[in-house]
């Protein structure tokens, strides 16, 4: 039988498993709303108050689960608005598909009314896109941009529908949902040689990335890490993979990583990178990163190896299988004195933390994951909250940590905290700054309407504060619009979107107030009165190496 | 620096040409040059690129045009290759130079394609030194336009991309 170009669109994403979809209507996609009306009860349509909120709610859905987020907008605008959201979950491996109305194909080209050619738009930052001109392509080009945006390196792919191809009827037969296509497998004389290596190293310390979510290899690297006794730290998209309460791992390392992550990273005789591509935010200056290490990097992209770095051995592969084999071929050994020394250096790095009753941002966080448990997860915006929350968040489950990497998005928690409840069903703290609120604070709408079960905790200094602190350290204190000077009463604000909202100054009325929110099951903003002046530390400057570390700044600020 | 050409198989689709093109751009690859078209099979269209960079450069570029979804296969063409361009090139034609232009065009086997009193154009196939000198030779002569093809290029011998 014959259906309708919008009704394969929805038959198809029920077909590849999508049961949740983020989006917002508009003059191009009514024929796909119109079949999404007709189907509520077998795919759910969250609508947000913005289609950036919609896409980085499909990321976070993504994120939390594994699964390909959707996220639907218009054509013009609608589409135009997807591509921030895009490009996070680009630069961060998110598996995603935007699908997006146009123009009919006759009026193509002719710059009609809210046309955009996002095809064009969304080429450097999709993995594939596609606009379908022909009805009869539509459900293998859906299925196909499933399948990529799981394949291999996971990420986001878009498919354009013009309004001519949702209306026209052809000929539909369900398939099976597509698996991606198979992963490619570390070659065996590789892993021996990288067990050669590893017999020779002393002091071995695994850097995990992204990958080790995306790989679901968390299991793997940690027994690998047990067997070759290594020391284990991350870069900040590889937070939640290794739990906190494992003894080798030492957080995020970094621009803004640990001290102990860090310091270990620059004496290890040995680095093994897996799902990681030594972004320039992971390793400080590259000319002087790690220079008594050699480096073995095991990626599933083989473009990533090489690039960034020269590595001693590059091994192209799932990261998974690769670390399960590896495990096999290597010799079980003790680096008693290595592991001493990584040891010493956590106990300087909490030497160097400063006791506070303040509400610092510290204080926030540990009165926080007092009544959170394993299974909350932890979205943040960007900025200094976003480094103060990586740094200290405890994790003791995968996928827990929500939070835009690579392209660094503010505005993007609000969206991607409301897809990993949607996802997942768990609570979220969403950790976020009075700026980065500001920017999308609009899906406090949507979060109301849901009835998400989310604190949102803004770390109000007053300030843009990632950019003062670079204007306190390096351009004289020349605080060039990062002073907010807004009169926002964030209380109200929440009142008026019909949330919760609390205004907290001290550790005691946190400590009073977070537990009830968290028990309110639904949004609640938490206004937390933060100094200007707390900096993330420790810090390599930009361009810097880990002999620059900033790990204190003094009190005249 | 070295000069690499690497020949690209990819589906022959709308749109395919600015999915390379764009993927140099935005890494900050130079193309010197670029063709592209149809090949024996209407399903794959071949573009030839060349470009200067080192080994690094060259790695970059042949990942990276593996993770497009266009691209089916990507090699670089090394010694054992067959390279040519087309050049087509317009030079004044006055009586005082006429003789040394028909000796420089018979010397490189070009052939002249079209003549008026004023005016005289030439093509030339051959590897792009060969181009660049008999361009060279017609500059004093006065070169009214011109325009090469770029280079395209195919191994020698039973070696051919084959998509897979």
């Amino acid at each position: 039988m014959k259906i309708s170009g919008a009704k394969i669109f929805v038959e198809t994403l029920i077909e590849q498993g999508c049961d949740v979809i983020f989006g917002y209507p508009g003059g191009q996609v009514i024929n796909l709303f119109d079949e999404l009306y007709l189907n509520k009860d077998r795919i759910k349509h969250v609508l947000t108050a913005h289609e950036q909120g919609a896409s980085h709610a499909a990321d976070g859905y993504a994120r939390a689960t594994g699964k390909t987020g959707v996220v639907l907008a218009t054509s013009g605008p609608g589409a135009t608005n997807l591509v921030t959201g895009i490009a996070t979950a680009y630069l961060d491996s998110i598996p995603m598909v935007a699908i997006t109305g146009n123009v009919p194909c006759s009026l193509i080209g002719r710059d009609s009314f809210q046309e955009v050619d996002i095809v064009g738009v969304t080429m450097p930052i999709t993995k594939h896109n596609f606009i379908v001109k022909k009805v009869e392509d539509l459900a293998d080009t859906i299925r196909l941009a499933f399948k990529l945006a799981k394949s291999g390196r996971p990420g986001p792919v878009l498919v354009d529908i013009p309004k001519d191809v949702q209306v026209s009827m052809c000929e539909f037969e369900n398939k099976p949902v597509e698996e991606p296509y198979p992963m490619k497998k570390a070659d065996s004389s590789l892993l021996k040689k990288a067990a050669e290596i590893i017999a020779e190293a002393e002091k071995p310390y695994i850097y995990c990335g992204g990958g080790i979510i995306a790989g679901n290899a968390s299991e793997e690297v940690q027994k690998f890490a047990d067997k070759i006794d290594a020391a284990i730290g991350c870069s900040m998209m590889g937070l939640s993979a290794i739990p906190s309460s494992n003894e080798r791992y030492l957080g995020m390392q970094g621009m803004h990583g640990h001290y102990a992550s860090s310091m270990a990273e620059n004496e290890a005789d040995l680095i093994i990178a897996c799902g990681a591509r030594f972004s320039d935010r992971a390793t400080g200056n590259i000319k002087k990163f790690a220079k008594k290490a050699r480096i073995i990097h095991i990626d599933i992209d083989g473009a990533e190896i090489q690039k960034n770095i020269s590595v001693y051995l590059g091994i192209e592969g799932d990261v998974k299988d690769a670390l399960a084999r590896l495990t096999e071929l290597v010799q079980e050994k003790k680096n008693a004195q290595w592991s001493e020394r990584v040891k010493q250096l956590k106990k300087e790095e909490n030497d160097m933390l400063i006791d506070s009753k303040a509400l610092t941002p510290f204080n926030i966080i540990d009165i926080i994951s007092k009544t959170t448990d394993a299974d909350t997860i932890v979205a943040t915006d960007v900025g200094q909250h976003q480094m103060w929350a990586a740094q200290r968040c405890p994790f003791e489950k995968s996928r827990k940590f929500i939070s835009s990497g690579g392209l660094g998005t503010m505005g993007f928690g609000m969206g991607a905290a409301i897809g990993a409840n949607m996802a997942t069903g768990n609570k979220v703290v969403l950790y976020t700054g009075d700026g980065s609120f500001g920017m999308n604070l609009n899906e406090l709408a949507t979060a109301v309407t849901n009835q998400i079960p989310m604190v949102i905790v803004i770390m109000n200094n007053g300030v843009l504060g990632m950019v003062r602190q670079w204007q306190t350290l390096f351009f004289d204190k020349h605080y060039s619009n990062t002073t907010l000077e807004r009169k926002t009463d964030f209380v109200k604000l929440a009142e008026a979107f019909g949330a919760k909202g609390y205004r907290v100054f001290t550790t005691e009325e946190l400590e009073e107030v977070f537990p009830k929110a968290f028990n309110e099951n639904a949004p609640v903003v938490i206004d937390c009165a933060v100094d200007c002046d707390e900096f993330v530390l420790p810090m390599l400057p930009p361009g810097g190496s880990i002999d620059e570390m900033i790990t204190y700044i003094g009190g005249d600020n | 620096m070295k000069h690499f050409v690497i020949a690209v198989l990819v589906s022959n689709i709308s749109g395919v040409l600015t999915r390379v093109s764009s993927m140099f751009t935005r890494r900050g690859f130079n193309i010197d040059s670029l063709t592209v078209g149809e090949t024996e099979s209407s399903e794959f269209s071949r573009i030839t690129i060349s470009f200067r960079g080192d080994e690094y450069t060259k790695e970059q570029i042949l990942r990276q045009l593996y993770k497009l979804h266009d691209v089916k296969e990507a090699k670089v063409l090394e010694n054992d290759t067959v390279q040519r361009e087309l050049l087509l090139i317009k030079v004044k034609n006055c009586p005082e130079t006429r003789q040394d232009i028909l000796a420089a065009v018979d010397i490189f086997r070009s052939k002249i394609i079209d003549y008026s009193t004023t005016s005289l154009c030439c093509e030339l196939t051959g590897e792009s030194t060969k181009v660049n000198a008999f361009i060279e030779l017609l500059k004093p002569f006065g070169i009214m336009e011109m325009c090469r093809t770029g280079i395209v290029a195919l191994e020698r011998g039973n070696n051919c991309l084959k998509g897979n």
